[in-house]
C-alpha cells in the first residue's frame, strides 16, 4: 500500500492557497443532495457540522453524551494559539509554523503545519464574531499570554476556560443549523462500526444508549471527530467517556493508525491520591507563566515546603534550561519531573510530586492579580486536595493528557479509506511527536471550520456515489456483526468488573509504555496483553440487559477496543528505535538525558494496518521531508 | 468512613421508582462520584444492577453530572459540581440521600440520570450569533470594554448542568436562559439579534414546560458557577422591550 499524502506542489507558503484553487467545487444547488455524517461534537466535530451545514450540505451528527456541549474539548483550560502578532513581539505565521515543527520534534508534516499556522489567524476572527468572550486589555483589545515551547505571547484565552468558550461557540453555531433543519442531532448515540460500500465509507452503525437500539445511518462521507485514546491508560486527564472505539472500529475496517506511540504526558497534573481514583485532573500549563517548579536539593526531605530555605531548593527547569525556564515544552518538563522523583527528591505521598510554587508571583503581583488569572484553577486544586495554593505550593505530577497519534490522513484530512475523514485529535496530522500547549484547540477548529469544508467538496465533486439505503446488504452485515459482539459481551457472567480490567490494562501501559519506555518492558507488555484480553472475554461480568441504559455495557465495549488497540500502541513504541517528543526510549538518550532522535531511520510516519488480535500489525511508512525547518537536536537551553 | 446511602432507583420513565438503601464504606479523599463508582463495583460483583448516573469530565466543566444530594443540587458545598465534591464534606455515620434533578422538562432516563435536551432546544432557538464561517473582520476591529467582556464571561461560564432548574420550586430555567441572553447581549457582536434572541429563547423555554421565576433565588444559591440573578433582570429587560416593540410592529405602529 502506498501512502499518498497529496501534499500540493509549490512553495510552502503558497501550497494551501494553490490547493484551494485546485480543489473541485460542488455548486450550491447540488450541495443539498449530499449527506455528511459527523461523529463527535467537540471542537472539530461541531465546527465541521456547523460549517458544512452553512454551505448547504445535510449533516447528521452523533455524540455519546446527553448533549453535544459535553464533548471533552470543553475541559481545555489554557488557550488557543494564533499568529496575530498583536503583542508586537516578533510573531508571524512562519514563527508559529517553525515553533510547531520544532516542538513536534520533527515528526510532523511541514505542509500541514504551515497551513495550520496560516489558518490560526482566521480562527480568532471567527470566534470573536461568534461572541467568544476572550480576555481583553483595558483598551478593549484582545489580551495574550505565553505558553510552553515558545518565546512570544500568542495565546488567546478566556480565563482558565478557553476550551469551554470555544466549544460553546462552535456548539451554538451548530445548534443554529439544527434549528434551521440542516443538521440532525443524535445525542446519546454511540458509533459502533463503520460501513464500507465498494471500498468507500458510506455509513455508521450506532447504538442508542438509552434504548439499546441499533441503527444504520448512511451518507456520502463520514467525518470522525472522536478525540484521542488517552484513556487506554485508564488514569488520564481525559473525560471518563473518552474512548478509541470509533477510530478503532474504522481501523478494523482498514483505516491505518499512525504513530500511536506519540502520547503526551502533561507535566502539571494533580498527583494520584489513592486506588479509588477515577481520573486525573490537569492544572493548566499557563500556570507555568507565574509558578516556579522546584524540589528539595536533598533526597527524602520531608520538611514542609515553607520551612525549606531558598538555598536548599532546586528550581531544576530554570537551572537546566535557562532560556525557556519553567516554560519548556511538555515532554521536556515531564521527563525532568520524573527524573527528580526517580532521584528520590519527589514530594508528597509516595514521593510522586514536585512543587509548583506561586509564592514569588503572589509577592510580586498580589493575590488579587493571581486570582484573576488563575482563580478557577486554584479553587479546583483546593477542592480536590484540601490545600490552599495561595499559601502552600501546589503539588503536581505528570499524567497522560493528549495523543498526537491517530488515524492516518492525507493533506485533505482523508484516511486511506475513501470518504472517511478524520478531524481534530482523532487524526495524527499536525503535532508530530509532541504537541505544544494551546495548539489542540487551534487544530480542532482549523480542521472543522477551515479545512474540511473545502476538501470534502473536492471528493464529492469528483466521485460518483450511488445511493446507499440503510437496508443495503453491507449495512445489514455490519449491523449483524455489531449485534453479535454486543451479545457476546452481555453473555459474560464472570467475576471481574469492566473497570478492574481497564485499571489493569492502564497500569501495564503506564508502567511499560508511559513517560519512559524500553524494548524489554515493551516486549513484556506485549506478552501480557493476550492474557489480559482473554481474561476480559472469559471473566468479565456485565449486569442488566443490552436493550436498556446500561453503562457497564458501554464501558465494556470501549475497554474491549482498548485491549486490541493497545497491541498496536505497544508495537509502534517497540519498533520506533529512537526517542522523540513524547516517545522516550531509555536506550536512546544523550549523556545529559535528552531525547535522541534517529533521523536516518525514523524520519517517517508509522502507519499500522491491523490484522486481527495477536497478529503483528503491518507497518506502512510515509517518509517525512523537511524543506524549511531543518531537523536539529531540539534545544531549550 | 461508614455511610448509609438512600438512592433513588427507577428503571425508566414509565417505572414508578423507589428509594433503596445501601451501607457503604468510603474514604475521605474520594470524590463523591468515585464513592459511587466503588458502590457500583460492589453491586456489579453481587450481580445487581449498578446505579446509573451521568458524568464525563469530572473536572466541573462539562456539566454532565448532577445529583440532588441531601436535598441540594450538587450537594452541600457551594460553587461545586457533584463531580468536584469530595467525601471529606461528610462524616462517619452520615446518611446521604441521592435523587435525580427533578423537573417536568427533565424526564428521568434511569436512576439518577435525566434528559436535559430541552436546554439544547432553547439554545437552538436563539442562543447564538448568526455568523457563518469565514465572513468576519479582524478580531481587534471592534474593541470591547474590559468590564463588558468580563461580565459577559461571568454569564458565559454556565455549564448547562440544570441545577438551577432542579433547585427552583417552579422548575424555572430563567437562570440558564438569562446567562446566554446576557452573555451575547453584553457584547457588540450580539447586538443585532439581541431583542429577537430574548424573545425566541423565552418562548422556547415556556414551550418546554419550565416554570416562571418567583424570585426565590434558589437557582443562584445552587449554581456551581456562581451565576447571579442579575442576569435574569437583564433578560427581563430585553424581553419586555422587544415584546413591546413586537406588539407595536404587529399593530403597524412604530416606524422611523
Amino acid at each position: 500500500m502506498e501512502l499518498k499524502s497529496n501534499i500540493p506542489s509549490g512553495p510552502m507558503d503558497q501550497k494551501w492557497e494553490k490547493h484551494r484553487f485546485d480543489l473541485k467545487l460542488v455548486n450550491p444547488a447540488n450541495k443539498r443532495k449530499y449527506t455528511v455524517l459527523v461523529v463527535g461534537t467537540g471542537l472539530a466535530g461541531a465546527s465541521a457540522a456547523a460549517s458544512l451545514a452553512e454551505l448547504g450540505y445535510n449533516v447528521k451528527v452523533f455524540c455519546f453524551q446527553d448533549s453535544p456541549r459535553r464533548a471533552h474539548s470543553i475541559a481545555a483550560q489554557g488557550g488557543i494559539n494564533a499568529a496575530k502578532n498583536y503583542c508586537n513581539d516578533g510573531d508571524s505565521v512562519h514563527r508559529l509554523f517553525y515553533d510547531t515543527v520544532k516542538g513536534g520534534d520533527y515528526r510532523a508534516r511541514e505542509a500541514n503545519v504551515h497551513r495550520l499556522a496560516e489558518i490560526s489567524v482566521s480562527i480568532i476572527d471567527q470566534c470573536v464574531a461568534q461572541g467568544v468572550p476572550f480576555a481583553r486589555e483595558y483598551g478593549g483589545l484582545l489580551a495574550n499570554r505565553s505558553f510552553g515551547g515558545t518565546q512570544v505571547s500568542r495565546t488567546f484565552y478566556a480565563r482558565g476556560q478557553t476550551g469551554q468558550q470555544l466549544l460553546l461557540g462552535a456548539y451554538q453555531a451548530m445548534m443554529r443549523q439544527v434549528g434551521l433543519g440542516k443538521v440532525q442531532l443524535l445525542p446519546r448515540t454511540e458509533m459502533l462500526d463503520l460501513v464500507l460500500v465498494n471500498g468507500a465509507a458510506r455509513g455508521v452503525v450506532t447504538r442508542h444508549l438509552v434504548t439499546g437500539k441499533l441503527e444504520v445511518h448512511t451518507g456520502d462521507a463520514v467525518c470522525l471527530a472522536t478525540g484521542g485514546y488517552g484513556n487506554v491508560f485508564f488514569l488520564s486527564t481525559n473525560a471518563k467517556g473518552s474512548n478509541v472505539t470509533a477510530a478503532w472500529r474504522a481501523a478494523r475496517r482498514g483505516a491505518l493508525f499512525a504513530n500511536p506511540c506519540f502520547t503526551q504526558i502533561h507535566p502539571t497534573c494533580i498527583p494520584v491520591s489513592g486506588d479509588h481514583q477515577s481520573k486525573l485532573t490537569l492544572m493548566s500549563e499557563s500556570l507555568r507563566n507565574d509558578g516556579r517548579i522546584w524540589v528539595p536539593t536533598k533526597n527524602g526531605d520531608t520538611r514542609s515546603p515553607s520551612s525549606i530555605p531558598e538555598a536548599e531548593r532546586d528550581y531544576y527547569l530554570e537551572r537546566r534550561y535557562p532560556s525557556f525556564g519553567n516554560l519548556v515544552p511538555r515532554d521536556v518538563a515531564s521527563r525532568a519531573a520524573k527524573s527528580a522523583c526517580d532521584e528520590g527528591r519527589g514530594v508528597g505521598p509516595g514521593g510522586k510530586g514536585v512543587y509548583l510554587d506561586f509564592g514569588d508571583a503572589v509577592q510580586r503581583l498580589g493575590q488579587k492579580a493571581i486570582a484573576e488569572k488563575y482563580g478557577n484553577l486554584f479553587d479546583m486544586y483546593q477542592r480536590i486536595t484540601d490545600e490552599n495554593p495561595y499559601k502552600v505550593p501546589m503539588r503536581i505530577y505528570p499524567a497522560i493528557h493528549y495523543t498526537m497519534g491517530g488515524l492516518w490522513v492525507d493533506y485533505n484530512l482523508m484516511s486511506n479509506i475513501p470518504g472517511l475523514y478524520v478531524l481534530g485529535e482523532a487524526n495524527f496530522s499536525d503535532h508530530g511527536a509532541n504537541r505544544l500547549g494551546a495548539s489542540a484547540l487551534m487544530q480542532g477548529l482549523a480542521d472543522g471550520y477551515f479545512i474540511i469544508p473545502y476538501t470534502i467538496g473536492d471528493y464529492l465533486a469528483k466521485t460518483k456515489l450511488d445511493k446507499v439505503a440503510p437496508d443495503h446488504a453491507e449495512c445489514n452485515r455490519v449491523k449483524q456483526d455489531v449485534s453479535e459482539r454486543l451479545q457476546k459481551l452481555m453473555a459474560g457472567k464472570g467475576k471481574r468488573t469492566v473497570d478492574s480490567i481497564h485499571r489493569e490494562l492502564g497500569k501495564l501501559l503506564w508502567d511499560k509504555c508511559g513517560m519512559a519506555r524500553n524494548a524489554a518492558g515493551l516486549k513484556e507488555a506485549l506478552g501480557k496483553l493476550p492474557d489480559l484480553r482473554e481474561e476480559f472475554w472469559k471473566n468479565v461480568t456485565i449486569p442488566g440487559s443490552g436493550e436498556s441504559f446500561n453503562q457497564s455495557l458501554e464501558r465494556a465495549g470501549r475497554v474491549a477496543d482498548f485491549l486490541e488497540f493497545a497491541e498496536v500502541l505497544l508495537t509502534d513504541a517497540h519498533d520506533r528505535n529512537e526517542s522523540c517528543g513524547g516517545h522516550f526510549r531509555e536506550e536512546y538518550q544523550s549523556p545529559e538525558g535528552e531525547a535522541q532522535r534517529d533521523d536516518v531511520n525514523f524520519a517517517h510516519v508509522a502507519a499500522w494496518e491491523y490484522r486481527g488480535p495477536g497478529e503483528k500489525p503491518v507497518l506502512h511508512k510515509e517518509p517525512l521531508t523537511f524543506e524549511i525547518v531543518h531537523p536539529t537536536q531540539r534545544s531549550y537551553k | 468512613m461508614k455511610i448509609t446511602l438512600h438512592v433513588w432507583r427507577q428503571k425508566g420513565p414509565s417505572d414508578a421508582g423507589r428509594m433503596a438503601t445501601y451501607h457503604h464504606e468510603a474514604h475521605a479523599d474520594m470524590s463523591f462520584l468515585e464513592m459511587l463508582d466503588t458502590l457500583n463495583e460492589g453491586l456489579t460483583l453481587k450481580g445487581e444492577e449498578p446505579v446509573a448516573f451521568d458524568s464525563d469530565c469530572r473536572e466541573g466543566i462539562c456539566g454532565m453530572c448532577g445529583i440532588v444530594i441531601n436535598g441540594i443540587p450538587h450537594g452541600p458545598r457551594k460553587s461545586t459540581t457533584t463531580c468536584q465534591l469530595h467525601m471529606r464534606e461528610f462524616k462517619d455515620g452520615d446518611h446521604i440521600t441521592l435523587e435525580p434533578f427533578r423537573a417536568a422538562a427533565f424526564p428521568i432516563v434511569r436512576d439518577l440520570a435525566v434528559d436535559r435536551a430541552a436546554f439544547d432546544r432553547v439554545i437552538q432557538d436563539g442562543g447564538f450569533v448568526s455568523v457563518n464561517t469565514g465572513s468576519c473582520q479582524d478580531a481587534n476591529c471592534i474593541p470591547v470594554p474590559k468590564k463588558a467582556s468580563d461580565l459577559a464571561m461571568d454569564a458565559a461560564q454556565c455549564i448547562g448542568c440544570g441545577a438551577c432548574v432542579a433547585s427552583c420550586p417552579n422548575a424555572s430555567a430563567m437562570l440558564f436562559v438569562s446567562a446566554k441572553v446576557s452573555h451575547l447581549g453584553l457584547l457588540p457582536q450580539g447586538q443585532p439579534e439581541r431583542g429577537d434572541r430574548a424573545l425566541r429563547m423565552v418562548h422556547r423555554m415556556d414551550a418546554e414546560g419550565f416554570g416562571n421565576c418567583t424570585n426565590t433565588r434558589e437557582c443562584e444559591a445552587s449554581c456551581p458557577k456562581d451565576i447571579g440573578v442579575e442576569f435574569i433582570a437583564r433578560m427581563n429587560r430585553d424581553f419586555t422591550l422587544s415584546s413591546a416593540l413586537e406588539r407595536q410592529e404587529k399593530a403597524g405602529g412604530g416606524g422611523g
